[in-house]
């Protein structure tokens, strides 16, 4: 009995939310990744441009909500989803056309192109401000719970309450959606196979009748759909708050580079290694302890490694080690 | 009139010298046709010239009587020119299958039966398909990279060394496949370094130096001619 | 000849810039933007030593100006006894346990071959290692900020003048930049520049969340200054003296004796607060002169055309192998250096230490903008983009403000736009900066004032 009580626990405060952070993590290493391996450069707009389709979403919502729309028991905010993405796209293809092209065309050393990116990133940031302001924003509506943790203990009969928050779920459940289809997209269609070599060996790829210009487009509309999702669902989460996504950037990268940069495949695997270490070395094992052991070994400190305040600082140094040891990153298998 | 033809060809990178001047260099269907001289003599470039890769200063390439000098590499690809660089000439993130099929990209049809014609060509291909081609062996990804260029069942084919890095055993079995391509009637130019066995393979052959022709005639005269054989045969 | 009027010119625009804001403004919002202008200076001055000369890309600006921040506290702040009383033995013997665990894996890592062997015995190091450092510190740490949370909490610093913590800074700088520098120099350009942004995010996450060290997030403030306070100032005859002769015109046209008092005091407030500026203002110069002879110097040494050939022609670069790796930890540290001294000088300026404030926009990517708009490599066109993007990232709210007004002049003042408009003014520093960069980066991609000499 107490052993399903720790693990009931474990899954409560660790597993769960981090398979949710790292499906939000996921959704932005991916989006870093395809940006890296086919447009070939560290965008650090990563995070203000999913702020950018979020805020869409989030004004979308509070329409639809004065107007008196709403989805049901799930957040209205899915039903925004669509047309912030398209807004996200068109956004992302404006940029790229006034200011990335330009630099792709005179075949510029990547480090210009990151360069190029910080601009971009001031711009959002500023357009944000400016339409949505920097302040905190909740915009999720509609049924809160799935499961909620007396329900458990009185169905179970345990001690420890399981939660599951709908925006856990509805994050899972579409990542999971998102990232499947994008992979069949990827490695079954004659157009992702075409991006994939393209990332590959960018001349053979133009000596093959490949058109660039097709595939920058196409992996724009895919980063604009993975920044959007990514975005919306950590603002349901959580809250819309424009430096949080900024700040986010740095775990997004981290797992980026731990999967292996300018792999897709890696950089989903490593949104869960970074949320993963996040969350198990900042939690606090003493409850669980109490249930494992008998009475009199019973921990007194609260068995925590490091406190929450280092949260980011568990995932840089993550990276930093991953750097370190193997730069090519953890997961290298298949490369986008 | 030769089915492929570059001729009096001037080019060179971007605002850079000259790299090949006045070059000329064809090729019939059927024909294997050999490009030597020492390294940094120009040969890859008069190749990615024809491909259209540099724009020309004076001259034109032509093929089947049809002027394509102000063609893009992609326009010439359309036209049946297939090329297989010397370097990073396949996929090596990539399967076999998928390096087949992104060379059959400009195609619109059904792929099986080219596939199996590839997979005739090149047997060890089809055994292979769906391995990762950076996991294969030098003389494998060879044949990766001619049988990517096969795709679009091209009429003109350039390889520019297509034999380096591979051993001796490997080198007469690429060849081998090469006389193979040759005899569906493609036209072929090929850069080599081994020049003696590219020239008891080839048709005709060229030497260039510097950019320039300097000599040329068939693979035999070639091979006898005792200039070039001391200069550049080693003999 | 051309370049060298080109640099007058530009410095004195900015110049003028600055004297307009002491007129049209005031002359204490000049003098503070003065000297962020030459705090700027100082940063990216190390920025363009390590991105300029060398070429590497250094995105943890933020976490060197931290530690130069840090520093000063360190320096400045009177010991707390009590505190070290409470805790002070657990810390050091915590801190020489670090350092002896430091040495024993470094001894481990050069004596044994690389195995999965040693790297288990590293990691077991590691981890026994952090738990007893952590059991030996975590009662002192809790010990230590018991004593008297509101005002102090932590250890304190040495008690001496806060000029020195600018030496201080920079050796603190220097130190973690060694061993970033060791981590990270490997890397591609774009891997650095992420992995540096994050150990910067480390840094300051430290500084912010070990109270003991700095108070982190509850700050601390009253540090003392190297020069006279305005109270002291007002206080005193000759400064009173002083404002009064300058004045004088303006004082003897006023005939009400009681009036004129009034007038006068004013004068004094004002002239203290900006004759407090205008002495930092000396000292700030004075570190920037001192900096910009010596990376002139260096730039146009043997070593300073080494590190631009290695810079630019990577042939060259690879043949020197080894040796590169070793310039560039040089280099980097020395940058790094430097920006430390700037956070140090900029704490001085302020008087406070507040680690919150610590944000990769304002202390690393600003910067950087302002590398590349002066001008890469080159030191006269780095300062003058540490003048002319913190001048404009300053005066950007009331130049936004201006237009917005200009342009929905025809609106009512209740109109929302307008007054959505009027709310963000503040945010369009960022869109003036990001276009700033956009542009420059676009159209004078070698900044505004280029690098003279090219080696090929
Ligand atoms: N991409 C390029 N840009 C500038 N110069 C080049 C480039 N590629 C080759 N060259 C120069 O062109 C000349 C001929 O090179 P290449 O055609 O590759 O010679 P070959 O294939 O005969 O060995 C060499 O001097 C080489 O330095
Ligand atoms: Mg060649």
């Amino acid at each position: 009995m107490d052993f399903i009580n720790a693990i009931v626990l474990l899954l409560n405060y660790t597993v769960i939310p981090a398979l949710t952070y790292g499906s939000q993590l996921a959704l932005g290493a991916i989006f870093v990744t395809l940006v890296y391996g086919i447009l070939r450069f560290a965008n650090f707009a990563t995070g203000d441009m999913m702020s950018f389709g979020t805020m869409v979403a989030v004004l979308i919502t509070f329409y639809f909500q004065s107007l008196g729309i709403s989805f049901g028991f799930l957040p209205t905010a899915l039903l925004t989803i669509p047309p912030a993405v398209l807004a996200m796209i068109f956004y992302m293809l404006f940029i790229d056309k006034f200011v990335f092209s330009y630099y792709r065309v005179k075949k510029s050393p990547p480090v210009q192109l990151a360069m190029v990116s910080v601009g971009v990133m001031f711009v959002t940031q500023a357009i944000i401000r400016i339409i949505i302001g920097p302040f905190d924003r909740r915009f999720f509506d509609g049924e809160k719970f799935i499961l909620k943790a007396n329900e458990f203990k009185e169905m179970t009969g345990l001690n420890e309450g399981l939660t599951i928050k709908s925006t856990q779920a509805i994050t899972i459940f579409v990542t999971v959606l998102v990232v499947s289809i994008m992979f069949w997209f990827l490695n079954r269609t004659k157009t992702g196979t075409s991006m994939r070599a393209y990332s590959d060996n960018e001349d053979l790829a133009l000596l093959s009748g490949i058109d660039p210009k097709k595939v920058v487009l196409i992996t724009w509309i895919i980063a604009g759909i993975l920044a959007t999702i990514g975005g919306v669902l950590y603002g349901l989460d959580k809250s819309y708050r424009p430096f949080v996504y900024f700040n986010n950037m740095l775990p997004i990268f981290a797992a980026a580079i731990v999967g292996g940069i300018g792999n897709p495949f890696g950089a989903f695997l490593g949104g869960y290694v970074i949320a993963f270490a996040e969350i198990l070395v900042t939690y606090a094992y003493k409850k669980f302890f109490a249930y494992l052991l008998p009475e009199f070994m019973e921990p007194d400190s609260l068995m925590q490694l490091l406190s929450t305040d280092y949260k980011f600082a568990v995932s840089f140094s993550i990276l930093v080690i991953v750097l370190l040891f193997r730069p090519s990153g953890i997961f290298k298998g298949k490369t986008l | 009139m030769a089915f492929f033809e570059g001729s009096k060809m001037t080019a060179g990178y971007g605002d850079g010298p000259d790299i090949i001047s006045s070059c000329t260099i064809n090729v019939d269907k059927g024909e294997i046709v050999a490009i030597l001289g020492p390294n940094g003599a120009g040969k890859s470039t008069a190749m990615k010239t024809m491909l259209g890769l540099l724009n020309l200063k004076s001259g034109s390439v032509l093929i089947n009587g049809e002027d394509i000098t102000n063609l893009s590499p992609q326009d010439r690809v359309k036209k049946g020119i297939s090329f297989v660089p010397q370097s990073k000439n396949v996929f090596a993130e990539l399967t076999v299958k998928e390096n087949l099929e992104v060379g059959a990209f400009l195609r619109t049809d059904k792929l099986d039966k080219i596939l199996n014609d590839i997979y005739d060509l090149f047997p060890i291909l089809e055994e292979k398909q769906s391995q990762i081609v950076g996991e294969l062996s030098g003389g494998q990804r060879q044949q990766v990279a001619l049988g990517r260029a096969l795709m679009i069942k091209p009429s003109v084919l350039m390889l520019d060394e297509p034999t380096a890095g591979v051993s001796p055993i490997v080198m007469d079995e690429l060849f081998e496949h090469i006389i193979k391509v040759k005899k569906t009637n493609v036209a072929i130019i090929m850069v080599e370094q081994n020049a003696k066995q590219a020239l008891s393979i080839s048709d005709r052959g060229y030497v260039l130096v510097t950019g320039q022709n300097k000599f040329e005639g068939s693979g035999n005269e070639l091979l006898n001619d005792p200039e070039v054989r001391r200069s550049f045969l080693g003999a | 000849m051309m370049q060298h009027k080109n640099i007058i010119a530009a410095y004195s625009i900015m110049i003028l810039l600055i004297i307009a804001v002491g007129v049209l403004q005031s002359w204490t919002i000049a003098l503070t933007i003065l000297n962020y202008c030459l705090i700027s200076a100082v940063m990216t001055i190390g920025a363009n030593i390590q991105w300029g000369y060398a070429g590497l890309i250094n995105f943890g600006i933020m976490g060197y100006t931290a530690l130069g921040g840090l520093a000063a506290v360190l320096v400045n702040v009177p010991p707390v006894k009590e505190a070290w009383k409470a805790g002070g033995s657990g810390m050091v013997v915590s801190l020489i346990l670090i350092i002896s665990g430091v040495y024993i894996i470094r001894t481990v890592l050069r004596k044994f071959e690389n195995s999965k062997k040693r790297n288990y015995i590293v990691a077991a190091i590691i981890i026994i290692g952090f738990v007893i450092v952590r059991y030996i510190s975590g009662p002192a740490i809790e010990n230590i900020e018991a004593i008297d949370p509101a005002k102090t909490g932590f250890l304190g610093g040495l008690g001496l003048p806060i000029i020195f913590s600018w030496i201080v800074g920079g050796l603190f700088a220097a130190g973690i930049a060694f061993i970033v520098g060791k981590i990270a120099l490997g890397l591609r350009a774009d891997y650095l520049a992420i992995a540096t942004l994050l150990i910067a995010e480390i840094i300051v996450s430290i500084i912010k969340h070990e109270d003991w060290l700095a108070r982190g997030v509850k700050n601390v403030i009253g540090l003392k200054r190297p020069v006279p306070y305005e109270v002291d100032l007002q206080g005193s005859t000759w400064f009173i003296d002083l404002v009064e002769k300058f004045h004088s015109k303006k004082l003897d046209v006023i005939t009400s004796l009681t009036e004129r008092q009034d007038v006068l005091n004013q004068l004094v407030i004002d002239a203290s607060s900006v004759y407090v500026k205008l002495c930092l203002a000396g000292l700030f110069l004075t570190v920037v002169i001192i900096l910009l002879i010596l990376t002139q110097k260096a730039l146009y040494s043997p070593w300073g055309r080494k590190m631009r050939a290695i810079r630019d022609n990577e042939v060259a670069a690879n043949a020197m192998g080894k040796n590169v790796v070793k310039e560039h930890l040089l280099i980097f540290i020395l940058g790094s250096a430097i920006v430390g001294i700037a956070g140090a000088m900029m704490v001085t300026n302020d008087g406070l230490f507040t680690p919150g404030s610590y944000r990769p926009m304002r202390y690393t990517f600003v910067i950087w903008v302002m590398v590349i708009v002066g001008g890469t490599g080159n030191n006269f066109g780095a300062i003058l983009g540490g003048f002319v993007v913190w001048f404009l990232w300053v005066e950007a709210a009331p130049i936004a403000l201006f237009f917005i007004n200009f342009f929905t002049a025809h609106l009512e003042e209740t109109n929302a736009v307008k007054q959505h408009l009027i709310q963000s003014a503040a945010y369009f520093r960022f869109l003036l900066v990001g276009i700033g960069l956009l542009i420059i980066m676009r159209y004078r991609p070698k900044g505004l004032i280029p690098e003279k000499i090219n080696i090929k």
